[in-house]
C-alpha cells in the first residue's frame, strides 16, 4: 500500500534486473522504445513480480512461482530450427502456411513469405520495425493492462516477432500458421502484431515448439481488425514446461468486424493466457472461447477482459476446464459496457470439471455495466463428471475408462464447436485425446 | 433491454428526495469526548459499567486499530473518515435506566411513534392472540431506550435484551461467543467496532426453544458528528428458532454519519436463525450531500449440524453500503441463504454481497441477489462462494441480476466461485431460465410464461421473508416485491 518503501526483491526480480542491465545491448529500439524499456523495468523494480496482492493475479502469484530468471536466449541456430520445425506436429496434415519466429526473432529464411505475398499478406521483423520511427506504437498497452506486471515484463525485454499485415479486402485462402521456436534453453520474449485491413480475412493459428529450459516464455499477441475485417486465432499452447508461459493478447475491432479466438491450454506447469479486447467500432461480433486442461501440480489460468466501448456489439466468452490431480484452474473474465454502449449483447460461461479430490478452481465472471439498453448474463458452474451419464454410458457396455473419456472430450468439445473453425476442430479434438491418455 | 415504466415508477417512489425519516428530534443529550483514544474507550466502557474483561478487550481491539491501513477494494468512493472529529458516545439524558415506559422521554416516544415503531406491547384482550407481535429493542444514538416484551420472552427462556446489559448479566455467555465469529482483527471496521461499540441487541434462545414472537431491533441515529458502533449477538442453541428484524434511520444532515456494526450469529445443531434487515439510513440529498457510511460486517457461522442461517435484506438507504452478511457452513448439513433486494438510487454507492464458505459436508447455500441502480448511484454485487478440502457435495446456487435506470448509474457483479472439492457442485446463473427446472416446469405446465414463471419464483423466494416483516418497517419493502426482472442482466 505504501509506495515510497521499496520492496525486498526476490531472487527472480533481482535477476530480472540483473538480465536487463546485461541485456540492454542486445535489445534494439529507438530512442522512445528505449525509455518504455526502462520504464517498464522500472515496475518490475517497484512493484515487483505480479504476485496474489494484485487482484488481477490473486490466483495466480507468479512471484511465488518462479524463483529465478534464466538468462535470455541466444540467438537461433537455423539448423536446430528446421530439425524441431519437422518434428513438429500440430495440425499435421492441414494445408498452410508458416512464419517463424525463434528465439524471439523472426526467421524469414524458413517461413512462406512469397507464397504469403501472393495472398495479400506482408511480413516485417518486428526488431527492425522497434529501430523505426513507429517503434513505441508498437509497444502500445490497453487502457485496461496499464499496469499489468506481465506486459510490462515482455516490454521491458521483447527481442522480436513479426508485424503481419494482410492488405484491404484479401481474404486469405489457407490458415497461417505463426510458430514461436525455442531453440536453446533461455528466455524467449516476443511481440507479434497482425493487421487485418479493412474487408480482409484471416485464420490464424499460433504454435509453439522446442524447449526454452528454465527460461519462461512471454509472448504478446496485438491484433488490429480493422472495419468489416475478420480475424480468427486459435492458440495451441501444449506440452510440458517447468518455466512460466505468458501470454497475452491485445486486440482491437473496428466496425462490422468478426474476431474469434480460441486459447487452448494443455501441459505446461504455469501458464496465464491473458486477453484484451475492444471494441472500437459499431455492428461487431467477438467469440472467445477456451479450452484448459490441466493436471498434476499444474495452473492455467484464463484471465479476459472485453470492454465494450461503443454500442451495438456482441460478445461471447466460453470457457471450459478440466483439471485432475492437484491441479489448479482460473478463470478470470470481465466484461464492461461503457456509458452509452447501449444494444451491447455480452454472455459468459465458465465451467469446470474436477476429475480429482484435489483438484482446484477458481471463476471469476465479472460485470461492469454503465448502460442501461444491454443484455449481459454470465454464468459459472464447477462440479465432477455426472455418474448418471457414466452410469448410462457403462450400461450400453462402455468400460469406464472409455465412458470418463467420452465424457470429458464431450464436455471440451462443446467450446470447440462453437468456435467453429472447422479446419481446426480435428486437430484440437486430437489434443484433447493425447492429453487424456497422457501424451 | 430497458426497464419497464412500472419498475421506474416504483424506484423512484423510493429516490433519495423522498426521504420520510430525515426529522430531527430535539432532546438533551449528552456526548462523550471528541476523538478516538483509550480515554474515550475507557470513558465508553465505564459509562456502561463493563466489566474490567470487557475493558481491556475493548482497549485491545483500539491497539490494533490503530496498526490497520483503511481496505480499498470496494468500488467505492468518499473522502476520508477523520476518525478523531467523531463522537463515539451520545445519549439522550433522560434514558439512564428507566425502570419502565413511563418514565422514558415523551419525546423520544414520540419519535418512535414517528417512526412507526411500537415501544409499547399491546394489551393482550382476553381470549384474542393479536397477529405478528414483535419484540423490539430500540437504539438512540449510543444506547438501548427500551427493550419491550422482555418478561413475555423470559417465559420462553429466551433473553432479548441489549448488549451492555447482556454484558453485566450474563457475562459468560457473551464472553464465550462475543468476537468468535467476526474475531476482532477481522477488518479495519469491525477492528473499530469491537473498540467503541456502544449498544445493539443481545438475544440467546436456548435448547429446543422456538422463540415465541419475532424479535426486532430499531437503530436510530440522531445526534450530528456521532458515529453509531452497534454490536449484535444472537446465539441459538440445539434445535432453537429465531427470526429477528433489523430497521434503521437517521435525520436528514448535510455532513456524513459513521455507521459501522457487527452482526454474530451462532447456530448450534439443528438450530435455524434468521435475519433480516430493512436498512433505510439517510441517503444523502439529491445532489449528494450528506448521508450515512454504512460500513457493516455481519457473519453467521452455522456451527452444528443440519443448522440453518438465512439473511435477507432489503437496502435503500445510506450514502454508502459496504456489507457483506456472510455464512460459516461449519455443520454437516448446514445451509446458508442469501436473498437481498438493494436500490440505489441519487449518488449512493452500494458494494454489497455475501461470501458462503462451505466447510462441511453436504452444506447448501443459496444466493438470490437483485440490484437496481437508478440516478448517478453505482451498485455492485461482490460475493464468495468457496468449497474447503473437507466439503464433500457442498452445493450453492447463485443468481444476481442487476437492473439499470437511467444512463448515468452503473451495475457490477463480481463473483469469486472458489473449489475445491470436486464433489462440490457451484452453479452461478444470471439467465433467468436456471433457476430449478423442476419448478420452472411445474409453473410452465400450468400456463404461465418463462418470465411469469422466473418473476414468481425469484420474488416467491424474497416475499417469503418481506411478508413476514411487520408492516410499519417495510412499506418500500412492500412495493419493491412488484418490481419486474424484466429488463435485468446478469
Amino acid at each position: 500500500m505504501n509506495a515510497s518503501v521499496p520492496i525486498k526483491h526476490t531472487q527472480a526480480e533481482s535477476d530480472l534486473i540483473g538480465r536487463f542491465d546485461t541485456a540492454r545491448g542486445a535489445l534494439t529500439g529507438s530512442v522512445a522504445v528505449t525509455a518504455l524499456r526502462e520504464a517498464a523495468v522500472s515496475q518490475i523494480r517497484d512493484k515487483g513480480l505480479p504476485h496474489r496482492r494484485v487482484e488481477e493475479y490473486k490466483y495466480t502469484d507468479l512471484r511465488a512461482f518462479m524463483k529465478a530468471a534464466a538468462p535470455m536466449a541466444a540467438a537461433a541456430d537455423e539448423a536446430t530450427v528446421r530439425t524441431l520445425l519437422d518434428s513438429h506436429d500440430a495440425f499435421d496434415g492441414l494445408e498452410r502456411y508458416r512464419i517463424v519466429v525463434a528465439n524471439g526473432a523472426f526467421l524469414p529464411g524458413l517461413s512462406d513469405i512469397e507464397a504469403l505475398a501472393g495472398e495479400g499478406v506482408s511480413v516485417a521483423s518486428l526488431t527492425e520495425e522497434l529501430a523505426g520511427p513507429h517503434g513505441a506504437q508498437l509497444l502500445a498497452s490497453p487502457k485496461s493492462a496499464a499496469n499489468d506486471g506481465v506486459l510490462a515484463l515482455n516490454t521491458a525485454f521483447v527481442q522480436g516477432g513479426v508485424v503481419v499485415t494482410v492488405k484491404e479486402g484479401a481474404e486469405v485462402s489457407r490458415p497461417v500458421e505463426l510458430i514461436h521456436v525455442a531453440a536453446s534453453a533461455g528466455a524467449q520474449i516476443s511481440r507479434n502484431r497482425i493487421v487485418v485491413a479493412k474487408g480482409a480475412k484471416l485464420s490464424l493459428l499460433e504454435t509453439f515448439a522446442g524447449d526454452s529450459g528454465d527460461g519462461e516464455i512471454n509472448t504478446v499477441f496485438d491484433y488490429d481488425v480493422a472495419d468489416s475485417a475478420s480475424l480468427a486465432t486459435t492458440r495451441l499452447i501444449v506440452g510440458q514446461s517447468h518455466a512460466a508461459r505468458l501470454f497475452t493478447s491485445i486486440t482491437t475491432i473496428g466496425a462490422k468486424a468478426e474476431f474469434k479466438s480460441l486459447g487452448f491450454i494443455a501441459g505446461p506447469r504455469f501458464t496465464r493466457n491473458q486477453q484484451f479486447v475492444n471494441f472500437a467500432g459499431e455492428n461487431s461480433n467477438a467469440g472467445i472461447y477456451g479450452v484448459t486442461m490441466a493436471r498434476d501440480e499444474d495452473l492455467a489460468d484464463q484471465t479476459l477482459i472485453v470492454d465494450h466501448a461503443v454500442p451495438n456489439c456482441n460478445s461471447r466468452e466460453f470457457f471450459k476446464t478440466v483439471l485432475d490431480g492437484r491441479a489448479k484452474g482460473v478463470y478470470q473474465g470481465r466484461i464492461n459496457v461503457a456509458p452509452h454502449a447501449q444494444k451491447t449483447d455480452g454472455e459468459m460461461m465458465t465451467q469446470a470439471l474436477l476429475l480429482s479430490e484435489e483438484a482446484e478452481m477458481a471463476n471469476k465472471p465479472e460485470l461492469e455495466i454503465f448502460a442501461d439498453d444491454v443484455i449481459c448474463a454470465h454464468g459459472a458452474t464447477s462440479g465432477q463428471i455426472d455418474e448418471d451419464l457414466l452410469f448410462y454410458l457403462r450400461a450400453r457396455g462402455i468400460p469406464e475408462d472409455e465412458a470418463r473419456t467420452l465424457l470429458v472430450l464431450a464436455f471440451l468439445a462443446e467450446a470447440i464447436e462453437e468456435y467453429g473453425e472447422d479446419d481446426v476442430t480435428e486437430g484440437l479434438e486430437a489434443r484433447v485425446r493425447d492429453w487424456l491418455t497422457g501424451h | 433491454m430497458p426497464a419497464v415504466q412500472e419498475t421506474i415508477d416504483r424506484v423512484k417512489a423510493i429516490d433519495v428526495d423522498q426521504y420520510k425519516y430525515g426529522f430531527v428530534t430535539d432532546i438533551d443529550s449528552e456526548r462523550g469526548a471528541k476523538g478516538l483514544s483509550e480515554e474515550t474507550v475507557r470513558f465508553l466502557s465505564a459509562k456502561k459499567d463493563e466489566p474490567e474483561w470487557m475493558t481491556e478487550w475493548r482497549l485491545d481491539a483500539l491497539r490494533r486499530f490503530q496498526q490497520m491501513e483503511e481496505p480499498d477494494w470496494a468500488r467505492v468512493s468518499y473522502p476520508k473518515i477523520d476518525f478523531d472529529e467523531l463522537y463515539y458516545w451520545a445519549s439522550p439524558k433522560s434514558v439512564e435506566g428507566p425502570k419502565s415506559l413511563d418514565e422514558v422521554d415523551p419525546e423520544l416516544l414520540a419519535t418512535y411513534e414517528k417512526l412507526g415503531i411500537p415501544l409499547r406491547e399491546q394489551e393482550v384482550l382476553a381470549g384474542v392472540e393479536p397477529k405478528n407481535r414483535v419484540a423490539v429493542d430500540a437504539v438512540f444514538d449510543s444506547v438501548s431506550v427500551v427493550t419491550t416484551f422482555k418478561e413475555e420472552l423470559k417465559k420462553a427462556g429466551v433473553i432479548f435484551c441489549s448488549i451492555s446489559e447482556a454484558v453485566r448479566e450474563y457475562p459468560d455467555l457473551v464472553r464465550k461467543y462475543l468476537g468468535s465469529v467476526v474475531p476482532v482483527t477481522d477488518n479495519y471496521y469491525a477492528t473499530l467496532n469491537s473498540a467503541v461499540f456502544s449498544d445493539g441487541s443481545f438475544v440467546y434462545v436456548p435448547e429446543g426453544v422456538r422463540c415465541p414472537m419475532e424479535l426486532s431491533t430499531y437503530f436510530r441515529i440522531n445526534e450530528q458528528n456521532t458515529g453509531q458502533f452497534e454490536r449484535t449477538l444472537i446465539i441459538a442453541e440445539k434445535g432453537a428458532y429465531v427470526s429477528y428484524l433489523e430497521g434503521c434511520t437517521a435525520p436528514q444532515r448535510d455532513e456524513n454519519q459513521l455507521h459501522a456494526a457487527v452482526v454474530e450469529l451462532v447456530a448450534l445443531d439443528d438450530a435455524e436463525i434468521k435475519y433480516s434487515t430493512v436498512q433505510n439510513w439517510f441517503p444523502g440529498d439529491k445532489d449528494g450531500k450528506g448521508g450515512i457510511y454504512n460500513f457493516v460486517t455481519k457473519r453467521g457461522d452455522c456451527r452444528g449440524k443440519n443448522s440453518k442461517i438465512s439473511w435477507t435484506q432489503v437496502e435503500t438507504g445510506s450514502a454508502i453500503t459496504w456489507k457483506y452478511p456472510s455464512c460459516i457452513l461449519r455443520g454437516e448439513n448446514s445451509r446458508g441463504e442469501f436473498y437481498s433486494i438493494a436500490v440505489a438510487n441519487g449518488y449512493q454507492q452500494i458494494d454489497s454481497g455475501t461470501k458462503m464458505i462451505h466447510l462441511g459436508k453436504n452444506s447448501s447455500s443459496r444466493i438470490i441477489s437483485k440490484g437496481i441502480s437508478a440516478g448517478k448511484s453505482q451498485n455492485t454485487y461482490r460475493g464468495l462462494v468457496s468449497a474447503h478440502r473437507k466439503a464433500s457435495n457442498a452445493r450453492n446456487f447463485t443468481q444476481c441480476d442487476s437492473l439499470l435506470i437511467g444512463q448515468d448509474c452503473g451495475a457490477h457483479t463480481v463473483p469469486y466461485i472458489e473449489s475445491k472439492n470436486a464433489s462440490a457442485q457451484f452453479e452461478h446463473e444470471a439467465t433467468t431460465s436456471k433457476i430449478s427446472d423442476d419448478q420452472m416446469f411445474y409453473c410452465l405446465q400450468r400456463g404461465l410464461t418463462e418470465e411469469e414463471a422466473v418473476a414468481l419464483i425469484v420474488n416467491g423466494f424474497v416475499k417469503d421473508v418481506i411478508q413476514q416483516l411487520p408492516m410499519e418497517f417495510a412499506v418500500e419493502a412492500q412495493k419493491l416485491i412488484s418490481i419486474s426482472l424484466e429488463g435485468s442482466v446478469g
